[in-house]
C-alpha cells in the first residue's frame, strides 16, 4: 500500500442520527496504589465535555492505569472522579483497548451490535451496524469472520463497536499500538474524523508524542504518577503532518519528558 | 500428448472433489489392506479357523444375523443405552462443568469430591451396581453416564476458565446482561474445549456399555457376543468385535461434523474452505 492509497472516508448520512456531547471529565486527588506501590497520586485534572486529550509518558508512568479508572475498570484508592454528561443523558464511556478484543466466533457485523444499545428489533440492529461499519470503510466485510482480517481492519471493527453505543466519551488505549506505520496513520486520520462528526470527549493514552499531538486539542505528560505537563496544541484541523509547528511541540515534549528524566537520575545518584 | 502437471494445475486438481474423495478415503487404505490379508492368511490355512475365522466366514454370519433381525435388534438395544447414558453422564458434567468453571464458591464445595471420584476406575463399580440394579437397563445407564461424565465434566471446566479474560473484561465494559456474557462469551469460548471432552467420552461411552452389557445383559451387542463364546461361535464374537470398531468410528465421525458446524469461525477449521 502506498500514501497515496490513503482512504479518506466518505461521511455517511444519517438523518437521524444527532451528534451526542461529550461528557466532561473531573478527577480531584485521585491515587490508584497497588499494594505498597503507588502507580498515580494526588491526580487533579478537568477535561471539558468534547475535548481531544492525550496521555502522554513512558511504560509504566500509569497512564493505562488511569485510564482503566476512568473506564470504571478499576477503583481509585483515593481521590474522586466525576463524570457529567453535558447534553443528551445517558451517552456511556467506552474504551478501545490495545488489542481488538473482537468475538472470534461472531461475524464483523455482530462485533459491531455488541456495542449497540439493548433492545432494538434484529433488523433495527443488523441495519444500524452496517451504517457504523460503513463508518469506517468496512462495510464490505460485515460477513467476515475477524481471524481473516487484517490487524488495522480488526481495530476499524473495534472502532466502530465503539461509535455504536453513541459514546459520550471514548477512552483509547494505544488502540494504534500495533499497527505498521501507514496503518496507524490512516487510523489516526480516521479517529480524528468520526471525534470532529460527533463531538465526543476523547482520552487517548499514547507513548507515541508524535501520534499524541497529531490527534490532540491537548496534551498531558505524566511522569512517576504525576502530571508534570500540561500543554495546548493550538493547530488548526484536520490536522497535518511533518509541519513545522508540529516539529516544534514535538521537541517541546520530548524536552520535558527528558529533563524530568535527568533531574529523577540526578536525585536517584546525588 | 504430453501432460505437464503444473502447480497450478496440480492445486486445480486437488480442489477437484474427486481428489478430494480420494484423499478422504485414504484412511481406509490400511485397514481394508489388513483384512485382505486375514482373508488371505485365512484361507491358505496359515489361520485355524477355530481361532480367528475368515472376514468372509463373518460377512457370512453378520448377514445371517442380519436376516434373523437379531443383530439390528442388538445394535438398537445398545445404541440407546449408550445415546441414555450419554445425555444423563454428558449433562450433569456439563452443567458441573459450567457452575464450577463460573463460580469460585461451587468449585470449592464440589470439586474435591468429584476429584476423588474421578480416580476410582468406574468399571470398579460393577459389581456394586450389579448389587444394586441387578442386570437391568438401570445398571448400564449408571455406569455408562458415570463414566461419560467426567471427560465431559473436565473439559467443560477448563473450557470456561480459559475463556480469554480481555474478551470478558471487554464485554463486562460493554455492559454486556449476565446471560449474553454467557450466551455470547463464554460458551462460545468454551466450546472447542466441550468438544474435546465429548470425543473422549464417546470412547469411553462404548468401552463401558460394552464390559456391561458383557458381564450384565440380557441383551444388546455385549451379550450377543458373550452367547456366542458359550456356543463356541468364532465367526459371531468377531463380528461383533469389528461392529464395535465401526461404531465408534461413527460415532467420532457424527462429532466431527457438529465440530465442523459449531467451530466454522475456528481458523482451524478455515483452512479447507479457504483454500
Amino acid at each position: 500500500m502506498s500514501v497515496t492509497a490513503l482512504r479518506i472516508y466518505p461521511r455517511p448520512v444519517e438523518a437521524d442520527e444527532e451528534p451526542v456531547s461529550g461528557i466532561a471529565l473531573t478527577l480531584s486527588g485521585v491515587g490508584r496504589s497497588f499494594d505498597t506501590k503507588n502507580v498515580l497520586s494526588a491526580l487533579d485534572l478537568h477535561v471539558p465535555a468534547g475535548q481531544f486529550v492525550a496521555i502522554v509518558g513512558r511504560s509504566g508512568c500509569g497512564k493505562s492505569t488511569l485510564l482503566r479508572l476512568l473506564a470504571d475498570l478499576d477503583q481509585p484508592s483515593e481521590g474522586r472522579i466525576e463524570l457529567a454528561a453535558s447534553g443528551s443523558a445517558g451517552a456511556p464511556a467506552r474504551i478501545m483497548f490495545q488489542e481488538p478484543r473482537l468475538l472470534p466466533w461472531q461475524s464483523v457485523v455482530q462485533n459491531v451490535e455488541v456495542g449497540l444499545p439493548v433492545g432494538l428489533d434484529r433488523h433495527d440492529r443488523r441495519e444500524k451496524a452496517l451504517g457504523f461499519l460503513d463508518e469506517v470503510g468496512l462495510e464490505d466485510r460485515a460477513g467476515d469472520w475477524p481471524s481473516v482480517l487484517s490487524g488495522g481492519q480488526k481495530q476499524r471493527v473495534a472502532l466502530a463497536r465503539a461509535l455504536a453505543s453513541r459514546p459520550g466519551l471514548l477512552l483509547l488505549d494505544e488502540p494504534l499500538g500495533a499497527l505498521d506505520a501507514l496503518t496507524r496513520i490512516e487510523m489516526q486520520a480516521l479517529l480524528e474524523r468520526v471525534w470532529r462528526e460527533q463531538r465526543f470527549t476523547a482520552v487517548l493514552v499514547t507513548h507515541d508524542v508524535t501520534e499524541a499531538l497529531a490527534l490532540a486539542d491537548r496534551v498531558i505528560l505524566l511522569d512517576g504518577g504525576r502530571i508534570t505537563l500540561d500543554m495546548e496544541v493550538p493547530l488548526p484541523r484536520p490536522r497535518r503532518r511533518g509541519t513545522a509547528e508540529l516539529a516544534r511541540l514535538e521537541g517541546r515534549v520530548l524536552e520535558h519528558l527528558f529533563e524530568a528524566n535527568t533531574a529523577r537520575d540526578e536525585v536517584a545518584h546525588g | 500428448m504430453s501432460i505437464q502437471a503444473t502447480p497450478a494445475a496440480l492445486s486445480r486438481f486437488q480442489e477437484h472433489r474427486l481428489f478430494r474423495l480420494a484423499s478422504g478415503a485414504r484412511g481406509w487404505v490400511l485397514p481394508v489392506a489388513l483384512l485382505l490379508l486375514w482373508q488371505a492368511l485365512a484361507q491358505g490355512g496359515l489361520i485355524a479357523v477355530n481361532v480367528l475365522p475368515a472376514p468372509s466366514a463373518v460377512a457370512l454370519a453378520g448377514w445371517e444375523s442380519l436376516r434373523s433381525g437379531e443383530l439390528v435388534q442388538n445394535m438398537w438395544v445398545s445404541t440407546l443405552r449408550a445415546l441414555a447414558g450419554l445425555a444423563v453422564g454428558g449433562l450433569i458434567g456439563f452443567g458441573l462443568g459450567i457452575a464450577n468453571g463460573l463460580s469460585r464458591a461451587v468449585n470449592d464445595v464440589t470439586d474435591t469430591t468429584l476429584q476423588m471420584v474421578r480416580n476410582v476406575p468406574h468399571l470398579a463399580l460393577i459389581p456394586l451396581v450389579i448389587l444394586w440394579f441387578g442386570i437391568g437397563e438401570e445398571s448400564k445407564l449408571f455406569l455408562v453416564a458415570l463414566g461419560v461424565f467426567f471427560p465431559i465434566y473436565i473439559n467443560t471446566l477448563h473450557g470456561v476458565r480459559s475463556v480469554d479474560p480481555q474478551l470478558i473484561e471487554m464485554a463486562r465494559a460493554y455492559e454486556m446482561s449476565s446471560g449474553a456474557l454467557f450466551r455470547r462469551v463464554i460458551l462460545p469460548g468454551a466450546l472447542p474445549s466441550i468438544f474435546v471432552g465429548l470425543r473422549f467420552a464417546l470412547g469411553i461411552m462404548w468401552l463401558t456399555l460394552i464390559v456391561a452389557e458383557t458381564i450384565a445383559a440380557e441383551s444388546g451387542l455385549g451379550h450377543m457376543a458373550m452367547q456366542a463364546r458359550e456356543f463356541l461361535l468364532v465367526d459371531v464374537v468377531v463380528l461383533a468385535i469389528l461392529i464395535y470398531a465401526l461404531l465408534g468410528k461413527l460415532a467420532d465421525i457424527i462429532t466431527q461434523f457438529g465440530e465442523r458446524a459449531a467451530l466454522r469461525w475456528h481458523p482451524a477449521f478455515q483452512k479447507e474452505g479457504a483454500r
